[in-house]
């Protein structure tokens, strides 16, 4: 049995050890150490917890444990990484349902404890946990602001369970992506809040537990209503979103319990997710709240005529003018992951590079539907990563380029972004690839993108469209590059 | 169908249309080729090497024009030629039909049709044919060896055990393909190279080509070469006053000068006056690419190369790709060899020709007995309007200084407003709260600070491990489960028990993908 004080230096070594952790992901070779730095500040708090003071059933623990390492070790394993959006989404509905559950029994506690103190149980009788004890020591405010605590962990932890949810089955493909709400929209989702706010002053003057069930489900309410009004191509930053909140609710929780390490981690991701969404944000042009509330902002008039046609090249046209190019940038989108293409784009990327062409990738920061999607999709193809670059490192790139090849990106090479104002995406920082002398856009049919804008790119001079489905069409293509 | 080449027969011409190379490329679209007994001798292709590829040789001119369909050659065709050609023959060739109208009308006469290279429109589609470019671009290439050849000292600087060499500094006027070759040349040869241009948009290809750009002081709204499908446009006399003025400062360092200044369908503008020429030093050199049309030095005779008084040699010469006759015969015949692609678009051999098509329509200039020339302007726009680029205001020293203390300034202040608002905001917490949440809420900040500072180094391409990590971390919530599961009420321990499973998953799911997904990434 570890004392207090030892349990707390287990802490600020997790504490720190998490930092760390966070720390190491800005380049992929220190990423491979951090991950460990973080696996052995969790074993730490854990450990330093278990066999800390005031824990009992250590035997369920064990069960408890054994199963969800054994079921996540078996996610962990078989996820495709196509399907790592899906995942990540799913992981932030537990914890969003670990804080509802641990805020729900705290209250539970607390009354247990108020009922003990006050039919005049001495404490050393009352075997206490190590947060039962706790909450004996509290006075009135303190209490006040635990009820406080305990609200806002049971609130946000329901947004992140439901919300998650949702943005799981939207990824997932078991729930339709298009945008829907309920009538009534933002006005549904104000009154529930108001609800819940009352439901809480309600329980703050000690109405009991009835009215934290009910926040629970109103907030679950929110949570589904609000991902529910969200469309598909928002994904990367509802999911940064819901990573956000998990934090702020583990660090709700930790407030609850009086815990300096779920205060700490819960900071840091929430700050984590915070950043995550104004990157995806600001790569959208968009503004947060726009996002959120679904929808894109109004035009201011109608959007510009396109002019010229859509040309259709075949797989001995791509290889022609690859088998000319000394400088070749891939663009790769949601289309790619769609597809299962990343292999084929990994093999394509071999051959041209081992007939000394210079191949480079330009990952736009909100391609796929998740950041960062595209680069662990290619890593998982073996593309190295010092050739895949980030849209500011290679926009300037694009004029000098021979060929650049598009496979299932649409909005984020759109020239509209920037040449017309009346455009849905005016604003939106684009990769050029109209600039560059022949580009090849994989797409499956003539279609607009996610967002149902036109994209000027198809009908550039320069502009061919390879029509296929993006594994087919660069299977076809593969035996003719020499 | 049957596609000929003839011995060229204008004097000094040394390059031939068709290669073996070319030949066999037209084999595959299912042609047949013919060429005339040593057509390719000064070009380096032996009739050998011809029949070896697949060519039939014919003895001479007449019988190669009975035999073939298309007949491909690279001068204009002369009056003689022209009398051999039958209604139902094809004619690709250089024409200048602006200035050969005679010769169009009875070319027009027989009946064949004449595709003329020089007219290919340029469009992007188009480039693969457009054999003024290539020849252009020879053109440019030998012009800096000509000046080399003529000029006594190095390009390059050097310093030796024998002493210093500064390098020679080159100034190239007008940046079109000739130019562009010739920076491009006399820039790896290792001279300062200097280029001018008329047009504006090309300072951006001068200066990628490692030249630097002669600005004119001059606020003048230059002309968009855009407007004129690429080419350059004649100047008003004040720019033109501007432009002189400019190279009469540069003339006394200039070494050698390279002019390539051509307008469309007029004589060659003249930018190197006999004052110039006269500032420049001895032994300097002067190449005119310009010299067919008259030049664009006024010294320049046409097809000789001259010394003048006070010892700079001018060259005049008209024939740079004929100088380079395998090359430009190289590229020639490849021109050719795309113009005969887009004819058999079936690639079955048979000669479809559509004067629907942009290029083709604008290229052919006599078609069934009739002059199709001028052509109508082309459906696409060759090159795209250029947006008037808003110049960056050149900052004076000061009024940097100034720019950049007031954004310090503006920094400053911004930051002491968070700061002096959280303070307050921190302050009315602290009035209120009890000491026990206090400590809580200083561990909150200063990890939300923390997590700040760092998620920010985190780099975009590992956004996606970030999120599988926080997940795995954020699993910390186990430990509020873990100090109530021991809890009297059951309702607890079920509750709590739960939390703990579901945390696990994420802890260990979170670091292992995240272990998974980094293992992935490899260095080249």
């Amino acid at each position: 049995m570890f004392s207090i004080g030892v349990t707390s230096a287990a802490y600020i070594a997790a504490s720190v050890l998490f930092i760390l952790s966070l720390g190491g992901l800005s380049n992929q070779e220190s990423a491979k150490r951090a991950v460990w730095y973080g696996i052995v500040g969790m074993a730490i708090a854990v450990i330093a917890t278990v066999f800390g003071p005031g824990v009992y059933n250590v035997f369920l623990i064990l069960i408890a444990v054994a199963a969800g390492a054994f079921a996540g070790y078996y996610l962990a394993g078989k996820v495709q990484m196509t399907e790592m959006p899906q995942l990540v989404a799913a992981l932030h509905s537990f914890v969003g349902l670990a804080a509802v559950f641990i805020g729900l029994n705290a209250d539970m506690m607390l009354s247990t404890v108020m009922d003990m103190k006050a039919s005049g149980v001495e404490e050393h009788a009352a075997h206490l946990t190590g947060f039962g004890e706790k909450l004996w020591h509290k006075d009135a405010v303190e209490i006040a602001i635990l009820k406080v605590e305990v609200f806002l962990g049971i609130f946000i932890g329901a947004v992140t369970f439901t919300g998650s949810v949702i943005a799981f089955g939207k990824l997932a493909g078991k729930v339709d992506g298009k945008p829907k709400q309920l009538p009534g929209g933002h006005i549904l989702n104000a009154a529930a809040l108001a609800a819940c706010v009352v439901l809480g002053l309600m329980y703050m003057s000690g109405s009991g537990i009835w009215t934290m069930v009910l926040v629970t489900l109103i907030a679950g309410f929110i949570g589904w209503h609000l991902i529910m009004g969200i469309g598909g191509a928002d994904m990367p930053v509802v999911v940064s979103m819901l990573n956000s909140y998990s934090g702020w609710a583990a660090a709700a929780i930790g407030f609850t319990l009086g815990n300096d390490l779920l205060i700490v981690t819960g900071a840091l991701v929430g700050s984590s997710g915070a950043i995550l969404s104004y990157i995806m944000c600001k790569a959208m042009n968009r503004k947060f709240i726009n996002v959120i509330l679904g929808g894109f902002g109004g035009t201011t008039g109608p959007a510009a005529d396109i002019e010229g046609e859509m040309i259709a090249i075949e797989a001995d046209g791509v290889a022609g003018a690859l088998n000319d190019a000394d400088s070749v940038i891939i663009v790769p989108g949601y289309g790619m992951a769609v597809a299962q293409a990343q292999q084929a784009v990994s093999e394509l990327t071999k051959k041209l590079r081992a007939r000394g062409k210079d191949v480079r990738f330009a990952i736009h920061p909100v391609a796929g539907r998740l950041p960062g999607h595209m680069n662990v999709l290619l890593a998982e193809a073996k593309v190295p990563y010092d050739i895949v670059l980030e849209m500011d490192e290679i926009n300037d790139d694009f004029p000098s380029t021979d060929v650049v090849i598009v496979i299932g990106s649409n909005d984020i090479v759109n020239p509209a972004a920037q040449d017309d104002p009346n455009s849905p995406i005016a604003g939106m920082p684009v990769l050029e690839v109209w600039k560059a002398k022949q580009v090849f856009v994989s797409k499956r049919g003539q279609g607009t993108g996610y967002s149902g804008i036109e994209n000027p790119l198809f009908f550039k001079e320069n502009t061919r469209m390879f029509y296929g489905d993006a594994k087919a069409s660069l299977d076809k293509l593969l035996p003719m590059i020499d | 169908m049957k596609i000929g080449t003839p011995k060229e027969i204008f004097d000094g011409e040394n390059r031939v249309a068709m290669t073996p190379d070319s030949a066999t490329a037209l084999k595959k679209l299912g042609h047949e080729c013919v060429i005339e007994a040593g057509a390719g001798l000064r070009a380096g292709f032996l009739d050998e090497a011809y029949a070896a590829a697949g060519v039939e040789v014919v003895a001479d001119a007449k019988a190669l024009f009975a035999a073939a369909d298309v007949i491909a050659k690279v001068r204009p065709p002369s009056d003689a030629e022209v009398a051999m050609l039958r209604p139902d023959q094809t004619l690709i060739s250089f024409f200048y039909p602006g200035s050969n109208e005679e010769l169009m009308k009875k070319a027009a006469d027989t009946g064949a049709t004449v595709i003329a290279m020089d007219m290919v429109p340029r469009i992007s589609r188009a480039q693969k044919m457009d054999a003024l470019s290539s020849m252009a671009n020879i053109a440019g290439y030998r012009a800096v060896i000509e000046a080399g050849n003529n000029f006594g000292r190095f390009f390059t600087g050097q310093v030796t055990a024998a002493g210093k060499v500064p390098p020679a500094k080159v100034l190239i006027v007008g940046a079109g393909v000739a130019g562009l070759a010739a920076i491009g040349t006399s820039t790896s040869l290792g001279a300062i190279t200097y280029a001018f241009d008329v047009r504006p948009e090309v300072a951006e290809q001068i200066e990628s080509m490692g030249a630097e750009f002669v600005y004119l002081d001059f606020t003048e709204a230059q002309t968009d070469g855009a407007a004129t499908g690429g080419y350059a446009a004649p100047s008003s006399p004040e720019f033109r006053e501007a432009q002189l003025k400019k190279f009469r400062e540069l003339a006394p360092d200039i070494d050698i000068v390279i002019t390539t200044a051509l307008i469309p369908n007029r004589p060659a503008p003249v930018l190197w006056t006999k004052d110039m020429v006269e500032l420049m030093k001895p032994g300097s050199v002067i190449i005119d690419l310009a010299a067919e049309r008259g030049g664009n030095c006024e010294l320049t005779k046409p097809d000789e190369k001259i010394v003048s008084d006070n010892g700079v040699t001018i060259v005049g010469y008209t024939d740079f790709p004929s100088r380079m006759a395998t090359q430009s015969s190289t590229l020639y015949a490849t021109n050719i060899r795309h113009m005969m692609t887009d004819l058999t678009p079936e690639k079955d051999g048979v000669i479809n020709h559509n004067m629907e098509d942009d290029v083709i329509r604008g290229a052919t200039i006599t078609h069934e007995k009739a002059v199709t020339f001028p052509p109508p302007p082309p459906k696409i726009q060759a090159i795209a309007a250029q947006k008037p680029k808003e110049k960056a205001k050149e900052l004076t020293p000061e009024e940097r200084k100034a720019a950049e203390i007031a954004a310090f300034k503006a920094q400053t202040k911004s930051q002491v407003t968070l700061l002096a608002v959280g303070t307050i905001v921190m302050l009315l917490i602290g009035i209120y709260a009890p000491a026990s949440f206090m400590s809580h809420f200083i561990v909150f900040a200063l990890a939300c600070f923390v997590g700040f500072q760092v998620i920010w180094s985190v780099s975009h391409s590992l956004h996606t491990p970030l999120m599988a990590v926080t997940n795995a971390i954020s699993g910390i919530v186990i430990l509020g489960a873990l100090l109530q599961v021991g809890s009297g009420n059951w309702l607890v321990v079920i509750l709590s028990f739960i939390s703990v499973l579901i945390a696990s998953i994420n802890i260990v799911g979170g670091f292992l993908v995240t272990r998974r997904m980094l293992a992935m990434f490899q260095k080249s």
